[in-house]
């Protein structure tokens, strides 16, 4: 059975990655959250991608944010990638299981996965 | 929406752009009925808005005139025999400005939508506003499950971010093992 206790030990696993991050301009994620959003799937692909991120030990250095609606319903559930330094990646309809492998093949690898973006659909 | 813990999302998400500070979801259940209530002290509407709010064509979003997330929610709840309310007071007039969504289902009806995977409803919250207390609060008969972020934040100090992955993950594992026990 998990207490609130046990936030006290997360609070001191995780002082030293919270300073790097502060110091640190890295990968963002963004998700639309607005009614079409959540209507078309997008709460477990948040949900898995901050799953993902905390497994892979990227907190410092990934943020998985939330957005309202960016304008394009009907390709929801739409998530963004912005990594420093390259141009934002638009991948739309997304799954949860397609979230877990743009974790592991964008965001790890460093090659977005092209199938899912919005170019081609 | 295909669970009602996607409407109570939804609805909350409105508080948050609201510019509330806390949100209170309380769930009441039993055998027959589920009842939901938000509450926010975010900066309310003024009774011209709120007495229309529930028209798909009123909506605060800039990109085009439709919304439709309070509407769904009536409709579901009045679907199955249940009801909606709504009441507000706006930051204009009143110094205890914030806005109130009230929602009963019937579970007999056929239209009834299951409460599905709340525990990743309130996951998405926490994650998404930093600076927002949210107080979680599921009456299922005689039992409760309950979460605030207040009581997180104590153990958090000011160190770590409620937002942070692996909070969430404990956010998750903490609900899950409420509702099994």
């Amino acid at each position: 059975m998990k207490t609130l206790a046990e936030l006290s030990a997360i609070r001191d696993r995780m002082k030293n990655k919270v300073a790097i991050r502060e110091g640190e301009n890295g990968t963002r994620i963004v998700v639309g959250m607005a009614t079409c959003g959540i209507a078309a799937g997008a709460r477990p692909v948040l949900n898995a991608l901050v799953e993902e991120v905390d497994k892979a030990g990227l907190t410092g250095e990934v943020t998985v944010s939330q957005t309202g609606c960016i304008g394009m319903c009907r390709l929801e559930p739409i998530v963004e990638v912005i990594k420093p330094d390259e141009e934002k990646v638009t991948y739309v309809k997304m799954t949860a299981d397609k979230a877990r492998e743009v974790i592991e093949k964008h965001i790890k690898g460093g090659k977005p996965v092209v199938e899912y973006t919005i170019g081609n659909n | 929406m295909k669970e009602i813990s996607l409407n109570i999302l939804d609805i909350a998400q409105n508080s948050v752009k609201a510019g509330a500070t806390l949100v209170e979801i309380k769930i009441n259940e039993d055998d027959n009925t589920l009842a939901f209530e938000i509450t926010d002290n975010g900066c309310g509407m003024t009774e011209e808005f709120l007495a229309r709010v529930t028209d798909p064509f009123t909506t605060t979003r800039k990109t085009r005139s439709i919304g439709l997330g309070l509407p769904l929610l009536k409709m579901e709840a009045e679907m199955t025999g249940g009801s909606f309310s709504i009441s507000s007071k706006s930051d204009a007039e009143y110094a205890d400005h914030g806005t109130t969504v009230k929602a009963t289902f019937l579970k007999d009806s056929i239209d009834y939508i299951p409460l599905g995977d709340i525990v990743g409803t309130v996951c998405i919250l926490i994650q998404g506003a930093e600076s927002i207390d949210f107080s979680f609060e599921h009456k299922i008969n005689e039992n409760t499950v309950s979460l605030k972020t207040s009581d997180m934040r104590e153990m958090l100090g000011d160190d770590v971010p409620l937002s942070s992955a692996e909070v969430i993950a404990w956010v998750r594992e903490y609900l899950t093992d409420c509702y099994a026990a």
